[in-house]
């Protein structure tokens, strides 16, 4: 197995982890669909990471721009919300919700938060009409949103390091790899790390 | 009752920082009396003329108070806010400058906030600034300067229905959050229902609400349990939003435009309360505070 292919297996972990908050999502609130949206951190776009339901198709992916409607709101203020009866006035059929090919009638969207910054957004489109209560219905939002804030940061943290990995100098050549720690390792017979020592035996086990 | 104002809102005394100290020689100089209320027969009537102030003419309809809304600015030609005072926006520049903006809001957010706080104090007055403007994280600088200015401007009440996590903000959000409790502008802010620490809602010198899920708009509860001190209507609250539009809305940030309006009713009728005395009113006129014969008692 190659290490490209490795990565992308463990990618699929991280999605599968995001991918089965918005099922519970989903199946909790018996709705139409429920996302998480990452906040691109450069641009504040709103980019569809995992969707179930209405358009998990065609949706991951998709952004939309900064501060566009309730789920923009919801990733600058940082406060949870519903907003019900929109699709009750028909103008709400605007740009972003049509563009999804999906027009809810209610919504539901809270913040993830990761170390005090709010790095995505937890959506809830059309829940039953059950009565669970709804304070009960943002309390359990909320509680999503924290395990959401999990899955996706473990996915940052992944595709951050893949980013940073070919940085280094030759990073993709595994013979120039091993001169440069070579150079590393003490040759005057002081001990080296115990720990990359381990690590080194590891690497040399997988490159079998 | 005497007529003069208490001493707390006559013109500032200048004094350089130390002199003099702030202990007073009591024994030589009676400190002055102020007639205003021991507060025993405070009750919602007295507060703000009762639940059916709206069309009583002797209760308050928060006249002549002055009302900061800062949130995503606010539609000032929507039917439910009912006209600014003026509209402001944190400039995108390096200063972060507050400027004059057209009264638009493009999320809704703001004008949904506005609308509430006029449906109960019909004549106060309104201004906007907008801080969350495109909808990016860590929009807490445009907060914190925004806030400032409402605090030098010297607005009555600041609603405040969003909050930040960062916590390279908290001292100085903190401070300017002592500061406007002392200038008598009252903070009231939206507490944060998520397994996250945030602010300003947290602090003691501001009113923070979070939600119950009763439909009337007047019902607001004393909690026992802080931070969030009291609980307004949050669930399903009609509300203006963008375009002109209504909609049905559930979340702390409608909760506490509500408690900023029965504020704006009580100082409208009690232009003498300080933040202090004014919370302390709000948390004897609660719905679940009644007066008895050894004071104040939680009904069951």
């Amino acid at each position: 197995m190659s290490v490209h292919e490795r990565r992308s297996d463990s990618e699929i972990t991280e999605r599968r982890l995001l991918q089965s908050t918005v099922e519970v999502a989903r199946h909790v609130f018996a709705s139409a669909a429920a996302s998480v949206f990452l906040v691109d951190q450069e641009t504040g776009d709103l980019v569809f990471e995992a969707v179930s339901g209405a358009g998990e198709r065609h949706l991951v992916g998709t952004r939309f721009p900064a501060g566009t409607g309730i789920a923009g709101w919801v990733a600058a203020s940082g406060q949870p919300m519903i907003a019900d009866e929109v699709g009750a006035v028909p103008q709400f059929a605007h740009d972003a919700a049509e563009s999804t090919g999906y027009v809810p009638r209610s919504i539901m969207a809270a913040p993830v938060i990761r170390q005090e910054s709010c790095i995505g957004v937890l959506e809830v489109l059309d829940r039953s009409a059950d009565w669970r209560g709804d304070l009960a219905d943002v309390d359990l939002l909320a509680m999503l949103a924290a395990q959401a804030a999990y899955g996706l940061e473990l996915l940052l943290r992944l595709r951050r390091a893949e980013t940073e990995l070919p940085a280094a100098p030759g990073g993709d050549d595994v013979h120039v790899l091993l001169q440069r720690i070579s150079a590393r390792v003490p040759r005057d017979g002081g001990a080296a790390d115990p720990t990359a020592l381990k690590l080194l035996a590891v690497a040399e086990e997988l490159l079998h | 009752m005497t007529v003069t104002q208490p001493p707390w809102r006559r013109e500032r005394r200048e004094h350089f920082p130390g002199v003099p100290a702030w202990s007073l020689a009591t024994s030589r100089l009676a400190p002055e009396e102020f007639g205003v209320s021991r507060l025993e027969d405070v009750t919602r009537e007295w507060a703000w003329g009762g639940d059916d102030a709206g069309e009583n003419s002797t209760g308050g309809d928060g006249a002549g108070v002055r009302v900061c809304v800062l949130d995503t600015g606010v539609d000032g030609g929507h039917p439910r806010v009912g006209g600014l005072e003026r509209s402001l926006v944190v400039a995108d520049d390096r200063d972060l400058t507050v400027v004059d903006c057209d009264p638009v809001d493009h999320v809704g957010h703001g004008t949904a906030c506005a609308g509430i706080i006029r449906s109960i104090a019909p004549a106060v007055s309104l201004t906007s600034v907008r801080v969350l403007t495109d909808g990016r994280s860590g929009s807490g600088a445009a907060l914190l300067a925004g806030l400032r200015w409402a605090v030098e401007e010297g607005f009555d009440l600041v609603n405040l229905s969003l909050s930040t996590t960062r916590s390279q903000y908290l001292p100085e959000l903190h401070e300017l959050a002592d500061r406007a409790y002392f200038r008598r502008c009252l903070l009231v802010a939206s507490a944060h229902n998520m397994p996250v620490v945030s602010f300003p809602w947290t602090f003691s010198s501001v009113i923070s609400v979070a939600s119950h899920d009763e439909p009337d708009p007047m019902t607001y509860y004393y909690n026992p349990a802080p931070p969030a001190e009291f609980l307004a209507r949050g669930v399903r609250v009609p509300v203006a939003w963008r375009r002109g539009r209504e909609i049905r809305s559930t979340g702390n940030s409608f909760a506490a435009p509500h408690i900023t309006g029965i504020c704006a009713l009580i100082l409208s009728r009690h232009r003498w309360m300080t933040p202090f005395q004014l919370k302390s009113v709000l948390y004897l006129a609660a719905s679940n505070v009644v007066a008895s014969q050894g004071g104040a008692h939680v009904r069951a």
